[in-house]
């Protein structure tokens, strides 16, 4: 069952989490590795306390595609192994539960890069 | 003193210059001798193609003055990559004494500054100086990744494609080199690379007020005072600084990185790199120097001298900026260059860019 | 302390001299192309829900991920993904589609160093960052677990 309110909201709340950033990126010249960094780590916050399962809920794609959702797996992957297999699950967890993306951000690149080269550019944008 | 004025009579023989496709379709488009259609120059790689362009730069410039390779003395020159691989490279080819430099993209008023003192203590007969940088070999090298989808910060510069070379010989032409200023490094405390001309606008007007002192002038007595690659905002800090100094920059100023694209080109405040003042020198300023539409001519480049380490350490970006004074003396064409001058093809503008095309391609070939 | 203070007035100088960007166009610009990439990212969310009715929604989410990191490497191999970058900013940075784009523009840019030293070590001069403080945090929330 497709909702049209899922797409609009997915639209406003990522658009807003990027409006959020792109006021950093023009009042502090943060870079692009200090931009994922810093909303990692908001995403991992929010999930320890507990409030990013409500919010995505309520903003759907809209919480889970920014890196935010990336963060927030992480921790919620730590936090449930640990319940399930004790320490171990501290070490296992976190990577276990984000390994699809990291696996296929790594995969795809290394083909890509096997068939493609980086291309001239023809001045800015 | 840091001004050197020349004692006997040293010229600029003939400079040559080449520009990537970019940099191909901005205002200053029909005074460089070649514009590359492919800036990879069909290397594999964009640093072998850094170092192709700056081959072909080299042999356009001997080919252009008459002179044979073997007619060079010295070479000097330098570029922006690690332990400026593209000069030596093009050096081990040539098989010419190499006498490489840095000074970031002051390199080019660096090097003719350092031929012409050779030749004019009669220590060489002929020196070449060239330089060159390419967009993408600087890129990534000092910035990021070409393909990374990053926005460029408002203050950032779009460093060229393209470079020159100059021949300085004892042999007579119409452009002399006067004088040469070597400049102090500054430091002025800013510490954003992406604020080049910020950083270097200190050294700039440092190295023009010396200059100025030094041979008694003042800025009216200049038809054309170019700096390097200061960009836009680099020359209205330029116009501020000398202001306090009481020197005022009139019309006749302008910056090589200002000139080298138009605001349709979207490359924020301006060229930079040192190929930007060597293929502006080579290709505008000579042209018109040699038409004597300038006669007296200062050329400032300036140069930013961190590197990515000591950026990402935290440290402020110290700057250079050296100078070379130019005049125009008429027509003066002696034994050697009258083969040159007889071959009317060299004359005409149009024509001389047809074959210094032909030339290039010949070049490309081997 | 001459020189500091002349730096300091300098780089007060400087400030006020460069030129502000214009605000709300790139905040718009940043908000119009995260949103566009939620939108693509829900579109696959519902096509693998439609598709694969017994999958848990993690794992839904976990297959459109994957889905938008491969089409982004893809557009970044095309040359395509860096427009949009610069056009959009943050709005392409933040989404999982610029941690994906900056392992993927190394690793094509610094193919010509070799496959081993060039793709495989240059591969996270970017995105190194972000793994190593996912890692680090995920193991200190999962301490922090124990104790909940």
């Amino acid at each position: 069952m497709i909702s049209v309110w899922d797409y609009v909201i997915s639209f406003l709340v990522g658009g807003i989490i990027c409006f959020l950033g792109q006021i950093l990126v023009i009042r502090t010249k943060i870079t692009t590795a200090r931009i994922l960094v810093l909303f990692l780590v908001i995403g991992m916050v929010l999930e320890v306390f507990n409030v990013y399962a409500p919010f995505k809920e309520f903003a759907k794609a809209g919480a889970s595609v920014p890196i935010i959702g990336f963060g927030a797996s992480l921790a919620r992957g730590a936090i449930l192994a640990t319940k399930e297999y004790g320490i171990i699950g501290i070490f296992t967890g976190g990577l276990t539960a984000t390994a699809g993306g990291i696996s296929m951000a790594i995969f795809a690149s290394f083909i890509f890069a096997l068939i493609f080269s980086s291309k001239s550019k023809r001045g800015g944008h | 003193m840091q001004t050197i004025k020349m004692k006997n009579n040293t010229y600029l023989t003939e400079g040559y210059s080449i520009v990537g496709p970019l940099e191909g379709k901005g205002p200053l488009k029909d005074y460089f001798d070649y514009i590359l259609k492919d800036d990879t120059l069909k290397e594999k790689t964009f640093e072998k193609a850094e170092r192709k362009l700056l081959e072909n730069i080299v042999a356009g410039a001997i080919d252009k003055s008459g002179l044979k390779t073997t007619d060079i003395q010295f070479f000097f020159g330098g570029d922006l990559l690690n332990q400026i691989v593209s000069s030596s490279y093009t050096a081990r080819e040539l098989e010419i004494p190499f006498i490489g430099l840095y000074s970031a993209c002051a390199t080019m008023a660096e090097s003719i500054a350092l031929a012409a003192i050779f030749v004019d203590n009669g220590l060489c007969e002929n020196a070449l100086a060239a330089t060159c940088t390419h967009f993408s070999s600087a890129e990534r090298q000092y910035r990021f990744p070409l393909e990374l989808g990053n926005q460029r910060a408002p203050t950032t510069q779009w460093t060229i494609t393209g470079g020159g070379a100059s021949v300085v010989s004892k042999l007579k032409s119409n452009v002399k080199i006067v004088a040469v200023t070597f400049g102090k490094v500054l430091d002025f405390g800013i510490i954003d690379v992406n604020n080049m001309g910020a950083a270097m606008a200190p050294a700039a007007c440092d190295t023009i007020r010396e200059h100025l002192k030094n041979m008694g002038r003042t800025t009216s007595d200049y038809d054309f005072i170019a700096t390097g690659d200061l960009g836009k905002l680099g020359c209205e800090i330029l116009f501020d600084l000398l202001e306090q100094n009481e020197i005022v920059l009139g019309k006749n100023y302008q910056d090589c990185g200002c000139m080298m694209y138009n605001k349709k080109q979207r490359t924020f405040m301006g060229g930079s790199g040192a190929g930007c003042s060597a293929s502006v020198f080579n290709g505008y300023i000579l042209n018109k120097l040699k038409k004597g539409e300038f006669k007296r001519v200062l050329l400032v480049s300036t140069g930013a001298l961190m590197s990515t380490t000591t950026n990402q350490q935290g440290d402020t970006i110290p700057a250079i900026a050296h100078a070379v004074e130019f005049e125009y003396v008429g027509n003066q064409i002696s034994a050697n260059n009258l083969k040159a001058a007889q071959n009317p093809a060299q004359n005409a503008k149009f024509s001389q860019n047809k074959s210094a095309k032909s030339k290039a391609k010949h070049n490309t070939r081997k | 302390m001459d020189k500091q203070k002349r730096n300091e007035n300098y780089n007060i100088y400087v400030e006020s001299k460069v030129p502000k960007t214009k605000a709300w166009p790139s905040l718009f610009k940043a908000f119009l192309t995260g949103g566009i990439i939620c939108v693509i990212g829900q579109g696959f969310f519902d096509l693998y829900s439609y598709l694969f009715p017994n999958l848990a929604e993690s794992e839904v989410t976990t297959c459109m991920l994957m889905s938008i990191i491969f089409l982004t490497c893809l557009l970044t191999g095309f040359g395509i993904y860096d427009v949009i970058g610069a056009w959009g900013g943050a709005g392409s940075v933040i989404p999982i589609t610029g941690f994906s784009n900056s392992i993927s523009s190394p690793a094509i840019e610094f193919k010509k160093e070799g496959i081993i030293y060039g793709i495989c070590v240059k591969m996270f001069t970017i995105a190194g960052p972000v793994i190593v403080c996912g890692v680090v945090g995920s193991i200190i929330c999962g301490i922090v677990g124990l104790f909940i």
